[in-house]
């Protein structure tokens, strides 16, 4: 019987076909048809085939904002990670404890985006934050409006604060699912705490942590409304990255040529990263040499 | 090595998981401990390797008080119902993992676990990762990994549980072979009276955090001292009727009679349990002596070569074990056939008067 003929079955995937189309295809696929023509208006267009993917790669602007991009989340990943794991390892097992800890560090988590960026404006202003006035009286000039770095230092504290529980989280629901006999098994075999994390806990840790290492770097790598409220992109361009950038030449410009060219290449900027990271760690701990 | 536990008690909260336990361990001998779940098997184990503490008495080994001692100076090994391997290393290094430690030359490490590799039948396997093999084959891996160390107390709890019913059998016997080479205490926990039988040694029976009887195994299974051993010690169950001897007769509260054997003359008259394995009880009609039970089928089941009849006689429910394959319809009428010499003679407190004679 040819397959062609069970029309019933179709039935089954419309609905999931048109929501995916509504929410995915259509606007990607417009997002295309904007990449390869020059936008004067409505109804007046004119195609231009790959100029504004050329331009777009050459612009010097863009190349700074990926470095700055990939250092950020860069340095997220490296603090978040290994603080996240520690910060699991050291949770109560059980108990009211364990459950109060959970409540708590799941806090940050329920916050949005944009009230985050304003707790810690207020926080870190030098003349009334909590913490700018102290670092300032405690004689560190410390501005995130006037110094890159500091601005830096807020983003990341901003950063680590909100998303940090997320790695706890699921580091720690791995944590859980390891059968009490593992430690026994390497009490007995009188390992020590270093040996145990090593050959126990982060090997079966492996899958939860692949996943909190992909959100943790799409997320990071997407980053818009923190230094969108903190500074809108400054001081300077200490701050302006990819999806800010993004933002300035889709909105401010109206360009949205370039914009829809870029959005492109920043899309499949963050699938190459995740293609990598995912191989990576597929390949460590399965003896595969890749 | 011999190993002593004295007046070992112990609580979690208000839990009993286990109470005065009195046992001893002679060296290069093998104890199954035999009991249902939640009879305290593994609470045992833990403390004979020190894994916990008890909440009272002593534990000596070769006539040293090492109860507090900490599992890390202890000499043992342990294998669980759980295939327990170290996820990140080969089945080579986690085989070598306790000699590792233990910081031995590297050759002697090879040698080492080359042996127990070999003798658990899995020296193709030594680059693989433990996810990259069977369940079977992971369990050979953690086996090896306890018997590397030539410990004096190997620890085994219900090691083949979560294998399938071949290779439980397979892995049976060769660890059967193993254990009676060595010269550590072996002790193994199992559910399983099939299993506690074939492995031979000795058996502590255990329930509800007690030892019920300690002894050779066949010997306790043939004697169990009270109806609860008989129970734990049996599979499928242990039939029981309830009866009464008179001066030449007896007769059950089912309606059963039958003249009550020699070995029954010595008994007052008066109330007993009576028990019978199913296996004793037959579908045929031996000789005269025989005395028939009618009941009606209420269940039947097939494990592989004999037939499980579940029936009804009078208000009590009875198993018979059939050799080969039969269909018994539910509701038909049967006839099961029992010696009087066959039965097990309990006291009303439930403890062994009789057991049957030897065929």
């Amino acid at each position: 019987m040819n397959k062609w003929d069970n029309n019933k079955a179709w039935f089954f995937i419309l609905p999931v076909l048109v929501i995916v189309s509504f929410s995915a295809i259509i606007p990607l696929m417009t997002v295309v048809n904007y990449s390869v023509q020059d936008i004067f208006g409505p109804g007046q267009r004119l195609f231009v085939g790959v100029e504004w993917f050329k331009e777009v790669l050459l612009d010097g602007r863009l190349h700074e904002a990926l470095w700055r991009q990939l250092a950020f989340s860069g340095l997220v990943l490296l603090i978040e990670m290994p603080l996240g794991i520690g910060i699991a390892l050291m949770m109560p097992k059980k108990g009211w404890a364990a459950s109060a800890s959970l409540v708590i560090l799941a806090l940050p988590l329920l916050i949005p985006w944009n009230v985050i960026g304003t707790i810690w404006i207020i926080f870190t202003r030098p003349d009334i934050g909590l913490f700018g006035a102290l670092v300032n009286s405690a004689g560190i000039a410390f501005d995130h409006t006037a110094n890159a770095v500091d601005a830096w230092i807020t983003l990341m504290l901003m950063e680590v604060w909100h998303w940090t529980p997320l790695v706890v989280l699921l580091a720690y629901a791995g944590l859980r699912a390891i059968p009490e006999a593992y430690y026994q098994a390497a009490k007995i075999d009188g390992a020590s705490s270093w040996a145990i994390f090593r050959f126990i806990q982060l090997p079966k840790m492996r899958g939860v942590l692949t996943i909190a290492l992909l959100l943790r770097f799409m997320d990071s790598f997407l980053i818009y409304a923190e230094p969108f409220v903190l500074t809108g992109g400054g001081p300077g361009n200490a701050t302006t990255f990819l999806s800010i950038y993004l933002v300035k030449i889709a909105v401010g410009q109206f360009d949205l040529g370039p914009a829809a060219a870029f959005s492109l290449i920043y899309f499949l900027i963050i699938l190459l990263f995740c293609w990598l990271f995912y191989q990576a760690l597929q390949a460590v701990g399965t003896g595969e040499k890749s | 090595m011999s190993l002593k536990l004295k007046d070992i008690t112990k609580l979690v909260g208000h839990d009993v998981h286990l109470k005065d336990i009195n046992l001893e361990f002679e060296s290069s001998s093998r104890y199954v401990v035999l009991g249902r779940t939640l009879a305290g098997k593994t609470s045992l184990l833990r403390i004979m390797a020190g894994l916990d503490r008890p909440s009272s008495g002593s534990i000596f080994a070769e006539g040293q008080d090492v109860t507090g001692v900490s599992v890390r100076k202890r000499s043992i090994a342990m294998v669980y119902q759980q295939f327990i391997n170290y996820p990140s290393q080969t089945i080579y290094e986690n085989i070598a993992s306790p000699l590792k430690i233990h910081g031995l030359h590297k050759d002697e490490i090879n040698k080492r676990v080359m042996e127990a590799a070999s003798m658990l039948h899995i020296e193709h396997l030594l680059d693989r990762l433990p996810v990259e093999l069977s369940g079977g084959q992971q369990q050979r891996t953690a086996i090896a990994r306890a018997l590397v160390k030539n410990v004096n107390l190997l620890l085994l709890d219900e090691p083949l549980v979560n294998l399938d019913y071949k290779l439980r059998e397979e892995l049976r016997d060769e660890l059967q072979k193993i254990f009676i080479q060595r010269d550590s205490v072996v002790v193994y926990t199992t559910t399983e009276p099939t299993e506690a039988l074939m492995l031979g040694g000795s058996v502590i029976v255990m329930d509800e955090g007690r030892v019920l009887q300690v002894g050779p195994t066949a010997e306790v299974y043939q004697n169990p001292s009270t109806t609860r051993v008989a129970e734990v010690f049996s599979d499928p169950p242990i039939n029981f009727m309830d009866g009464e001897i008179t001066d030449s007769q007896v007769r059950m509260k089912s309606g059963l009679n039958f003249s009550i054997t020699t070995a029954m003359n010595n008994l007052e008259p008066g109330h007993y349990t009576f028990g019978i394995r199913s296996n004793r009880l037959s579908m045929t009609c031996g000789s005269d002596d025989h005395a028939c039970i009618v009941g009606e089928v209420g269940l039947s089941e097939i494990n592989g070569s004999e037939t499980f009849i579940h029936f009804k006689h009078g208000n009590e429910l009875l198993v018979v074990q059939d050799d080969g394959v039969h269909m018994h319809r539910v509701g038909n009428t049967v006839s099961v056939y029992v010696h009087p010499r066959n039965f097990y003679v309990f006291n009303s407190a439930g403890n062994l008067l009789i057991s049957p004679e030897n065929d």
